[in-house]
């Protein structure tokens, strides 16, 4: 079994934004990735291994990735490697590296920019391609099916929906990068008519353009953090079948899985980061993780308050260690998820010294 | 009952892409006839067009350098079946010229000679579109051909290779 | 820290310019399917699944691995999708076989694929980006200037590229898998082959094929229980560079010149050309095999050439260089690396067939993608390490 410690000891990220119009992927990155190295107290040349995660369908050109590497600085040659997934696969690559014991520093970024293209038409290009794309059902009205079922078969009400939206983009207020950071209460957010039932606006994410970067670090290179390192105790990620059919959208059995392999129930959990891009898939995520009341759950606001695709799983990440690394608790989750209906999803258990 | 080998599903998507700030100067600078690149402040290479980033060091070039459109041929190719993207009609040559006060080559379609007359070492010069023609694109520069100066000797230019 | 990572399974499909018979899964299946067998496993064998492809505009699919689990057995499993342009599919078995060194899981399946025929790939490559600079003429126009550097740098001979085609072809025939079979080929049809971005003539260059490649990967204890003798991993490297930058080497990348030494360095390498018995490269302009000759150390700068010019690439030859055929003769773009990396594993399992190298006993798998700048390499060996 794996056996080295590794820390993050690096997070940066960019103001998640409706439209960023004027810097490319490069432009955006760079600050991130110096700032990133800073905290880590490693420069270039003294990390082990990059991995980044992006996805050609969002920038609208394929090798995406390859100009964005043109921000890093890869002279002498690097180690790197590049997941077409959310940055937090990245970091599982990167994670699994230093399991070999072949790099003790790791650079993991990712970018998105979602407004280039109309993101739920997109979307709907990684759904079957003989069966499901033609008919081109967008990601909000697959999420709704899911709610839909959520809510009949729970009782939960749409109220319940709007209390989540409300709670997480009130905590927004305090997260400067956050995208959408006030909202009207409950009752007000439940007099707003429908997008695609039962879902409103407030119950999905905004679109968003943005990146991250984190540095993960094992043995010495640990010591030459300014970030107070947190600790990556477990980690793991599981993929459901693709067609909605088979499976039972009001649980998510990837994620109960994940959380068990990456430990979730062996202590006390003080704060959560959860990847949910609509307000119900909130609901689904903590019962198959087992959080319970007393956790503090997205208190960066969540994916609902800022969602750049690609970026945000990683985000979860960062959040929830920075926000351990601040004193706010001494365990964490973090969540990832990727595909229609909480497909695929990561977790990761995080904890302070 | 005859067999179904492909099904056909036309996928339209459209997207707005963002040039970002260097590319934007320099397209500016081909609006006036102008070819302009950055300095990296690190290794002081002159980057034509920009990047906005030393690929080499990871740091934002913001010093900006005006070259003259004479260059240097490095290496070529002759395409000879028909480009999807270039009205040229085949064969045609392509160069990697490398402007003078340039530490990267630019590549470039090579014309008012013989499509074999091309060679390494060659100096040629940009042409431009006419003035009222001229517009924040690549295009603005038609193409590079060849100028009455000796070749550059093999030492100027084996390093671009 | 690392355990030992073996390959106990291969399999890889009929590569064609268009597999209309079998579906996108379906195609991936056939692979896997074969995969299995070679290492007598199942799908409740199997811990995680690797998957690698080039562009999604290929095909059409944005993250294709999302839809193609069900038919990958991976629900309820975890699964990667690693993208690194040419390289991916070295990098995925990389990735893949991390995996197994860190101990993580037992046994993984990787899988790496391109079904151009479901897309329109030439349109995937040159979607015009409206203030980008155009590429003229697809890789052979990106491609093309590098070779005449080389040919200017090195001084080799002109018909270097018909001889490395020549070679090529001529081993097609030996692989059941190979796309283009010339049973007749002659030097005469390469050499008389229509230039079609000068210097690189028609024959000379790599087709577009539909095509896929899996691999078991399993650990000490799962490859114990394997069914057909394994390949070991003897060391992977990796490496990249940007893709421009000025005083950027393109004819010899120092990224692949430093994955190599890295690679050599792992596997307990001096003298690559003496103790390594063969070596699968990617290929996909015949001009490219004196390049990376000098690229992985086997020929001094400058004299890569040499060694096709002697025939030391050929299958009889010292260091028998794409004993399958290689890239000129199958390119599913996305598995062309797996495909180099699971032929080399092959062939020191001894069962490459027709095209074995007698007594293969350590070879090396090679990658690369982007404009040279992306490298994947794995040393494989019959030996236990």
């Amino acid at each position: 079994m794996p056996s080295r410690d590794v820390a993050i000891v690096g997070f940066a990220q960019s103001a998640s934004v409706r439209r960023e119009a004027s810097r490319n992927e490069v432009e955006m990155l760079m600050p991130i990735l110096q700032e990133a190295k800073r905290q880590a107290g490693l420069r270039g040349r003294d990390i082990g291994v990059t991995v980044s995660g992006s996805c050609d369908y969002l920038a609208g050109q394929p090798f995406a990735f390859v100009s964005a590497l043109d921000a890093v600085g890869a002279w002498p040659p690097i180690v790197e490697s590049h997941v077409e997934m959310d940055g937090a696969w990245a970091l599982y690559e990167a994670w699994v590296k230093l399991q070999t014991g072949e790099a003790d520093s790791a650079l993991v970024y990712a970018f998105g920019k979602s407004s280039m293209g109309d993101l739920p038409e997109v979307l709907t290009i990684q759904l079957d391609p003989y069966t499901t794309a033609p008919l081109w059902p967008d990601a909000v009205s697959l999420a709704a099916l899911q709610a839909r079922a959520y809510l009949e078969k729970t009782g939960t009400s749409e109220r319940d929906l709007a209390e989540v939206a409300f709670r997480s983009r009130r905590a927004a207020a305090a997260n400067p990068k956050a995208q959408v950071r006030t909202s009207a209460d409950a009752e007000t957010l439940l007099a707003t008519p429908y997008l695609v039932s039962p879902l409103r606006a407030h119950d999905c994410p905004p679109i968003s353009d943005g990146c991250a970067a984190i540095v993960l670090a094992c043995g010495d290179a640990v010591k030459k953090s300014a970030m107070t390192p947190v600790w990556i105790r477990g980690i793991d990620h599981r993929i459901e079948a693709h067609a909605l059919g088979v499976r039972d959208l009001t649980t998510s059995p990837s994620t109960k899985l994940a959380g068990e392999k990456a430990g979730v129930g062996k202590g006390r959990v003080d704060l959560a980061e959860l990847h949910a891009p609509f307000t119900h898939q909130e609901l689904i995520l903590r019962e198959a993780l087992g959080l319970g009341a007393g956790v503090d759950v997205n208190p960066s606001g969540g994916a609902l308050a800022a969602n750049p695709m690609m970026v945000a799983g990683l985000v979860r990440i960062g959040e929830a260690a920075a926000r351990l690394a601040g004193g706010a608790g001494k365990r964490a989750v973090a969540h990832a998820t990727s595909g229609p209906c909480l497909q695929q999803n990561l977790v990761c258990v995080l904890e302070r010294d | 009952m005859s067999e179904i080998t492909n099904i056909v599903t036309p996928i339209r998507l459209d997207y707005t892409y963002t040039a970002g700030h260097a590319t934007q100067r320099f397209l500016l600078g081909m609006a006036e006839g102008r070819i302009l690149g950055q300095r990296c402040p690190e290794c002081a290479k002159v980057y034509v067009p920009p990047r906005g980033a030393c690929p080499k060091c990871g740091v934002p070039t913001t010093d900006e350098v005006e070259v003259t459109g004479k260059g240097t041929v490095t290496t070529f190719c002759i395409v000879r079946i028909p480009s999807d993207v270039l009205s040229v009609p085949p064969p045609f040559t392509c160069a990697h010229v490398l402007l003078d006060g340039a530490d990267l080559p630019f590549f470039a379609l090579i014309q008012e000679c013989d499509f074999d007359a091309v060679r390494m070492g060659m100096r040629v010069e940009a042409v431009w579109a006419p003035k009222a023609e001229l517009a924040a694109t690549f295009e603005s520069i038609r193409y590079f051909r060849p100028i009455d100066e000796p070749d550059a000797p093999y030492e100027t230019y084996k390093e671009h290779l | 820290m690392a355990e030992r990572c073996a390959v106990i399974g291969i399999g890889q499909t009929k590569h064609d310019v268009k597999r209309t018979d079998v579906s996108l899964p379906g195609l991936l299946r056939e692979a896997v399917d074969r995969a299995f067998a070679d290492a007598g496993v199942g799908w409740r064998d199997i811990d995680a699944v690797v998957i690698g492809k080039a562009p999604d505009m290929f095909e059409g699919t944005m993250m294709p691995e999302l839809y193609l689990a069900d038919a990958l057995g991976a629900a309820g499993k975890p699964m990667l999708r690693v993208h690194t342009a040419g390289s991916v599919g070295g990098s995925t078995a990389i990735v893949a076989a991390h995996l197994i060194q860190a101990g993580i899981h037992e046994r993984v399946l990787t899988v790496a694929y391109e079904k151009q025929s479901e897309g329109n790939a030439m349109w995937a490559l040159t979607v015009r980006i409206p203030f980008q600079q155009a590429i003229v003429a697809g890789a052979g126009g990106y491609f093309a200037p590098l070779i005449r550097a080389y040919m200017r740098r090195s001084g080799a001979p002109e018909d270097t590229g018909v001889k490395v085609a020549l070679k090529d072809r001529r081993n097609a025939p030996k692989n059941p898998y190979s796309h283009l079979v010339f049973p007749d080929v002659t030097y005469e049809m390469i050499e008389g082959s229509p230039m079609l971005w000068d210097p690189i003539r028609y024959m000379e260059t790599c087709p577009s094929s539909d095509g896929a490649c899996a691999m078991v990967l399993a650990s000490d204890a799962a490859a114990k229980k394997a069914k057909h003798k394994p390949a070991w991993v003897h060391g992977t490297a990796m490496r990249s560079e940007p893709t421009m930058f000025a005083g950027r080497d393109l004819v010899n990348p120092r990224a692949g010149r430093d994955c190599a030494a890295e690679l050599y360095k792992k596997a307990g390498i001096t003298d690559p050309r003496k103790e390594l018995d063969c070596a699968e490269v990617y290929v996909p302009f015949s001009w490219f095999e004196p390049m990376w000759m000098e690229n992985l150390g086997f020929a001094p700068e400058g004299e890569g050439w040499k060694m096709t010019q002697e025939g030391a690439t050929a299958l009889d030859g010292d260091m028998p260089i794409n004993a399958s055929g290689g890239v000129l003769s199958s390119n599913p773009i996305g598995a062309s690396g797996m495909i180099r990396f699971a032929e080399a594993a092959l062939q020191v399992r001894g069962l490459a067939g027709e095209h074995q190298v007698p007594g293969a006993a350590r070879a090396l798998g090679h990658a690369y993608g982007g404009g040279s700048q992306f490298f994947a390499m794995w040393i494989v060996g019959s030996e236990r390490p």
